[in-house]
């Protein structure tokens, strides 16, 4: 099949089959995304994360992102190391490739965690209300309560250092704002027309909530949670810092930009470079819940 | 019709520019309206609502009006700039809209809304305002006034909220008056109350009114004048009394269409849309 | 095939209940077509929607196809009675094909031969095969409403209520939607029971017709005598002269009331 009539089938006002119609729709999703040419450099952001933290052994020598070299300490970036190397002589290139896959391991922990609780909160309370919405709604106002940073100090503590039990600290106290988007939304669309439409068809409460309200939430929160993540990223550098999170010599960002702190005017590099590659991991997520946001906005209206 | 008219419209256009090519909202509308009742009828995407907007200069960007005349008496409503219009509006052309929920603010009393728009337009201190505002809304036949301006917007009934918002946008007292379907959210026997109300208003003062609706009854029994669109265009211009005889096939098609009672028929006569209509045929 | 026998509905609890709708009984004959008239707030959709199991009512007894609806109605009992609601943006899932609210009713009941089930019912509404794949917000507000009908129908019911089902569209659509609701009914021999403040609407496709206000059924009538005017109760004369349009008679007995 060449382009132009693969093209054309995708775009056929009229699909044969379902199998058709659905990739017909995401190519026009595709298609007016591809339009934002912001949102498709946030979606080669964060392509490129994931790319890294996939080839990582390829891109970099997994030994010079541990190894110590005291004799090299210190340098300014050159054809060896081309980002320079830090106050133990280890390559910054590589701790940042090998940091990808860091960030992208609290990337997906926390998606992994905060959609299910957020939705699995919100929908019931928002669905059901009365006792149900109480009991969870003031379940949630417990966890917003408290600093969110300190909980997850809390957290940590108890789960023991470690990147992972410091994200999943992170995730714990990130979800409640989750279930209250999960909950208003659930509220807006529990009493329209085409609910009780499913109603009237006999469909159980939780079919309506999976296959009619779901698909509903699922864009706002998705789109919630990419902007999120570049607080998410900080956050989990900040409990670094603290000694609650990444443990040395885990090539964390934010533990990378703590220890290259006391080095900051002679070696900037050391603080700067791992900074930046937060800096842009931020702002690729960003750019691309913009664009999903604007994809999402433009196929509702 | 009486006297020299209170606006004159020629040759009226609105078209929005998009990637497929402009959209033409409004094409060639002309007409002109004296104090009287004018009405435009037509169906959704008709072009009545963006007609009623372009001469309050309320078509939003990227939409686009032109005109080869878009007079309101001696002034000239082409050349005139946004901020013209801000001082226009409200003063000698005011809107009332379909909905009193959505057009009136829900944080301010119904008495606050009507007497900071006699300031804003009229001028005087507060009491005077106060006092305007009162006269005002015992003119739209509320009966306790003290009561009703205190009252917020959704403290009241749909009948009374239009009949707050008729008295808000009358309060300054313009020379026309543009109701976009004004009674289409209220119930049959409300509707004739704010009909009657607006009428009584309307004539009392002397002003111009245009009624955009949908409902060619009530336009064809409230009006002197009716207007018909379809695409853009004014198909038909008839008497309202005569709406009944009316030649064009798009108005007979639509009469036709519409259920009646006492004249029990199996099946409606559909429209059948001649695309020459759209053209100007 | 539809009777409703002293039917109260309340919201609200305790003390605090209001009946939305008191002590309602009719009964509507196997393939006849019933109108409810009212203002907003008469009662009339709610009346509806305790016949469609949508919410529960406090009193009284529901029968449909002779049979008594329990409060919590089984998958049978869904199926015997579905609706058509009033506004066609809000009555199809905004991100579902037509194709998918098509199919999710018939995968509920668990009704087999899909394909052709769900082609069937668009050719029944005058929809075609291009429109199967296309979302809500690419269908004019016709179109919606036939798929809403395509939906309600695909399961095969005996009773089809409808919610105001043309106010929200324009006189030509209107008409389009009207017939297409007469010739089903006489194909199917379906049992309407339609809703609406328009009483040439009601009379055009019902025989006979309630009429509400304030939560209680005023009077029960034909749509020949609504047509001739042989009414008795004041409110149904009051409907009938808002129904002729704008009328000063009735704005005069107007005046003055807040």
């Amino acid at each position: 099949m060449s382009g132009v009539t693969l093209r054309g089938w995708l775009l056929d006002a009229a699909p044969a089959s379902r199998r058709q119609a659905r990739f017909g729709r995401w190519y026009r999703t595709w298609l007016s995304f591809q339009n934002n040419s912001l949102a498709v450099a946030g979606l080669l952001i964060v392509l490129a994360l994931v790319l890294s933290a996939i080839g990582a052994p390829l891109i970099a020598d997994p030994q010079a992102a541990i190894l110590q070299h005291l004799a090299q300490r210190l340098q300014p970036g050159s054809a060896a190391h081309w980002f320079g190397t830090d106050e133990l002589g280890r390559d910054i290139f590589a701790r940042i490739v090998f940091g990808s896959r860091i960030t992208l391991t609290i990337v997906a922990l926390v998606s992994a965690i905060v959609v299910p609780v957020g939705l699995g909160i919100g929908l019931p309370a928002g669905y059901f209300g009365g006792v149900v919405d109480a009991v969870l709604m003031r379940l949630t106002d417990i966890f917003l309560a408290f600093p969110r940073l300190v909980l997850a100090l809390a957290f940590a503590a108890a789960l023991g250092p470690g990147i992972e039990n410091a994200v999943i600290a992170i995730a714990l106290t990130a979800w409640p704002p989750y279930a209250r988007l999960a909950r208003a939304e659930t509220l807006t669309r529990r009493n329209a027309e085409f609910v009780q439409a499913a109603v009237l068809q006999g469909a159980s409460p939780i079919s309506i909530l999976f296959r009619q309200i779901v698909p509903l939430c699922l864009p706002s929160v998705v789109i919630r949670l990419t902007l999120d993540m570049a607080g998410i990223i900080i956050t989990a550098a900040g409990l670094g810092f603290l000694g609650l999170g990444a443990q040395p010599p885990a090539p964390e960002w934010g533990a990378m930009v703590a220890s290259g702190r006391q080095v900051l005017l002679d070696q900037w590099w050391v603080a700067t470079i791992p900074g930046i590659a937060i800096f842009i991991t931020s702002v690729g997520f960003n750019l691309l819940g913009d664009g999903l946001r604007d994809v999402a906005d433009a196929r509702s209206s | 019709m009486s006297g020299a008219p209170l606006l004159c419209v020629r040759n009226l256009r609105v078209t929005y520019p998009s990637a497929q090519g402009d959209t033409h909202a409004v094409r060639d509308v002309s007409f002109t309206l004296g104090r009287e009742r004018l009405g435009i009828v037509g169906e959704s995407g008709s072009g009545k609502s963006t007609t009623g907007r372009a001469i309050m200069g309320l078509v939003p960007p990227p939409g686009r009006v032109t005109a080869d005349e878009l007079r309101l008496g001696e002034l000239d409503l082409c050349r005139l700039s946004e901020r013209g219009f801000r001082q226009l509006r409200g003063r000698r052309v005011a809107m009332v809209l379909q909905d009193p929920k959505y057009a009136l603010n829900p944080v301010m009393s119904i008495g606050r809304q009507i007497s900071e728009t006699h300031r804003a337009h009229v001028g005087g201190g507060k009491p005077a305002a106060r006092r305007a505002a009162l006269e005002m809304l015992e003119a739209v036949r509320i009966r306790d006034p003290e009561r009703v301006f205190t009252l917020f917007p959704h403290e009241v009934s749909g009948g009374m909220g239009q009949r707050a918002m008729i008295a808000m946008m009358l309060i300054a007292n313009p020379e026309v008056l543009i109701a976009d379907e004004p009674t289409s959210a209220l119930d049959a026997t409300i509707q004739t109350q704010v009909l009657a109300i607006l009428d009584e208003l309307v004539r009392g003062r002397g002003m111009g009114l245009i009624l955009i609706s949908h409902n060619l009854h009530l336009v064809s029994a409230f009006c002197d004048r009716v207007l018909v669109m379809y695409a853009g265009r004014v198909v038909e211009t008839c008497e309202a009394g005569k709406l009944r005889e009316a030649k064009h096939p798009y108005t007979r098609g639509l009469l036709d269409a519409l259920p009646e009672l006492g004249r029990r028929r199996e099946l409606l006569p559909q429209l059948q849309r001649d695309p020459a209509w759209a053209d100007g045929a | 095939m539809i009777r409703l026998d002293r039917v109260t509905v309340r919201y609200g609890h305790g003390r605090n209940a209001i009946a939305a709708a008191s002590d309602i009984s009719f009964a509507v004959a196997p393939g006849a077509a019933f109108g409810l008239v009212g203002e907003s707030g008469s009662g009339k959709s709610t009346v509806l929607r305790s016949i469609a199991g949508l919410i529960p009512h406090a009193e009284g007894q529901v029968q449909l196809g002779g049979a008594a609806m329990p409060p919590q109605r089984n998958r049978a009992q869904r199926r015997l009675v579905q609706m058509v609601f009033q506004d066609p943006y809000g009555s199809l899932h905004p991100n579902q094909t037509v194709d998918q609210a098509l199919a999710s009713p018939l995968r509920i009941q668990g009704l087999d031969g899909g394909e052709q089930r769900i082609a069937t019912a668009l050719r029944e509404v005058g929809l075609g095969p291009e429109h199967r794949f296309r979302f809500p917000h690419q269908l004019s507000g016709g179109q919606r409403q036939r798929v809403a009908i395509a939906r309600a129908l695909i399961v095969a019911p005996r009773i089809l209520l409808l919610d105001e089902p043309t106010s929200a569209l324009d006189v030509s659509v209107q008409a389009e939607i009207l017939n297409l609701l007469v010739r089903l009914r006489r194909e199917r021999g379906l049992t309407l029971l339609m809703v609406s403040h328009d009483l040439a609407v009601i009379a055009h496709l019902c025989d006979r017709v309630g009429v509400m206000q304030h939560g209680a059924l005023v009077e029960l009538t034909s749509s020949d005598a609504l047509a001739a005017g042989a009414v008795t109760h004041p409110h149904t004369l009051e409907l009938l002269r808002s129904n002729a349009g704008y009328d000063m008679r009735g704005a005069e007995a107007a005046r003055f009331e807040a």
